[in-house]
């Protein structure tokens, strides 16, 4: 046992500090975007997410070509894109697709001329990379406090709009029969979304973070009903992904074919797609023995 | 800008703008722009796969375009479209990291992949370019009417025996056929905002889909024409002005169609209620 775990945990893992600020980042990073995931899941909000993340390298960029700590590029640009994909129309289930296909494709646009005045002006060698990236490895330990400060604020505004949130999430005609300002609760909802893909957007990388939101919701969705449960079971799933990558990543640093370190972001996307393809198995299973339509059965999920 | 190696790229480019603004209008119709921009971006892997282990770059965008657009049709069946596609594109793209790392000089690499590389076209990329392009605009004529019945009434289609899962496969095939091909003009983050923007402008200018399709078209080549015209001569690249001038058009469209709805707001807008 002891063997194995000195194995799996190469020599100097827990006296790191780097490590320490990996493990401990990423831990909080991936209780939040679990908890924001599942309403997005819920709402059928993914591509949101996913554009979200994709416009930081555009904050990120920003944010090395003046010179300020990535996170505030990060930060304002998402809030900003969200806002203007909530102007756009994206309250509408029909045009919510074109309004956040087009900001995205304004945001990347920015971000494809922003890389390239960095490459010419400054010689930031690896700057696109650690932002499309990510490196859990490279955090610095002074934006510790705005990351956990950022997470408190996502969570309490997770925390206020629980219910009204749950019950537009479910029906739209529904809360606003019942006098939930439903648009004002979804531009709520948007900003936290938006808080939440750069916190990820720092540990994962800007085109991985949807990962993070999207994938430990989504499989915790498939495990159970029940919005409560399924928040808690997608912080667990995340932060197991998310430490169990940082292992891994700290391990590779002595294997082929580089030796370098193969990177910690696709270790913790591959663990969070195998967890969800495997969380579809015992329904598909019990529809087998069942003999239904196995689409049929697995629903929504 | 009109000679020499610079005739490869407006060719290159002409016919990314005819498979964009044809594909484009049918993403726009099925709101498919997340696969759409799925597809494409997460063929990067495939990519960034090719130069690793020396292989042409087109190979591996074919492979892993076709590869995920299945994968997304297949699994999309069983859960939520918008999850599976998302996940699959995230797991492309950690490949992609992946195969990017282990590479060792990655920078312009990964830099033109994801953003586009106009000057470096070269006589052998056009062949295969044009031949794409007529599979899957062929494909398309070929499909018009059944991919036309189950966009807008997937009942109907059903009924008539259109299988709304095959068409989709067989959509998602177009979509991955048009991504290998147009990924090494404007690269995999910007073929996006060609295959939105000019479908979004056109279909706020006019309700019948074959001028729509018509009009996207000729929008998509404004598009790219302009674009790369502008970055040859300012030397930015050029999916900055591909997604600029897309976002431009859309904002005209979304103009032009408020001021006709307020010049006549008992006239219904066809295309629109009828999906």
């Amino acid at each position: 046992m002891s063997a194995s775990l000195a194995s799996l945990f190469a020599p100097g893992f827990f006296g790191s500090s780097t490590v320490h600020v990996a493990l401990l980042v990423g831990a909080v990073v991936a209780l939040v975007a679990g908890a924001v995931g599942v309403f997005t899941v819920m709402r059928g909000q993914s591509f949101a997410g996913e554009a979200l993340g994709d416009i930081q390298t555009t904050g990120g960029s920003g944010a090395f070509l003046v010179s300020v700590p990535l996170l505030w590029g990060y930060v304002a640009v998402s809030v900003v894109a969200a806002a203007a994909m909530e102007l756009i129309g994206i309250q509408r289930a029909r045009g919510r697709d074109l309004a956040t296909g087009i900001v995205l494709g304004v945001a990347l646009g920015l971000a494809a001329l922003f890389l390239s005045l960095l490459a010419t002006s400054q010689n930031t060698t690896g700057a696109p990379f650690t932002i499309l990236f990510g490196s859990m490895f490279v955090i610095a330990s002074s934006t510790i406090p705005l990351i956990l400060l950022l997470s408190a604020i996502v969570a309490t505004v997770v925390a206020i709009l629980y219910r009204p949130l749950l019950l537009g999430s479910v029906s739209a005609e529904l809360a606003a029969a019942r006098g939930i300002p439903v648009r004002l609760v979804g531009a709520l909802y948007l900003l936290a979304l938006a808080l939440s893909v750069a916190l990820a957007a720092m540990t994962i990388g800007t085109i991985l973070s949807t990962a993070l939101l999207i994938g430990p919701a989504a499989t915790a969705l498939r495990l159970t009903r029940r919005p409560g449960a399924a928040i808690l079971a997608a912080g667990v799933i995340g932060i197991g992904a998310m430490w169990l990558g940082i292992v891994l990543a700290y391990d590779s640093y002595d294997w082929p074919p580089i030796h370098q370190g193969w990177p910690v972001s696709f270790f913790v996307v591959s663990i969070i797609f195998a967890l969800y393809l495997l969380a579809g198995v015992p329904r598909l299973w019990r529809a087998r023995r069942r003999g239904g339509n196995p689409a049929v059965v697995a629903g929504e999920g | 800008m009109f000679s020499g190696f610079m005739v490869n790229t407006w060719t290159e480019a002409t016919i990314v703008a005819l498979v964009a603004g044809v594909v484009g209008f049918f993403v726009v119709l099925r709101g498919s722009a997340f696969v759409a921009h799925a597809v494409p971006n997460g063929s990067f892997a495939g990519a960034a796969g090719a130069s690793l282990l020396g292989i042409n770059a087109i190979v591996g965008l074919g492979v892993f375009s076709l590869l995920g657009a299945l994968g997304i049709g297949v699994l999309g069946r069983r859960g939520r479209h918008d999850v599976v596609t998302a996940l699959a594109l995230v797991f492309m793209l950690g490949l992609g990291a992946l195969f990017v790392s282990m590479s060792a000089e990655y920078e312009p690499e990964i830099y033109s992949l994801l953003f586009g590389e106009v000057l470096g076209i070269s006589n052998t990329e056009v062949g295969p370019t044009a031949a794409l392009a007529v599979v899957s605009i062929a494909a398309v004529a070929f499909l018009y009417r059944p991919l036309m019945l189950s966009s807008v009434l997937p009942e109907a289609g059903e009924a008539r025996g259109v299988s709304a899962f095959r068409i989709e496969l067989c959509f998602l095939v177009v979509v991955a056929l048009a991504t290998t091909m147009t990924v090494p003009v404007v690269g995999t983050l910007l073929i996006f905002s060609l295959m939105i923007g000019a479908p979004a402008a056109a279909r706020s200018f006019t309700d019948r889909p074959l001028r729509a399709i018509v009009l996207s078209v000729a929008i998509a080549l404004a598009t790219v024409w302009a674009a790369i015209a502008i970055a040859y001569t300012t030397d930015r690249p050029v999916g900055f002005f591909v997604a600029a001038i897309g976002a431009l058009s859309y904002a005209a469209g979304r103009a032009w169609a408020a001021w006709r709805r307020s010049r006549a707001t008992t006239r219904p807008r066809d295309l629109e209620s009828a999906r």
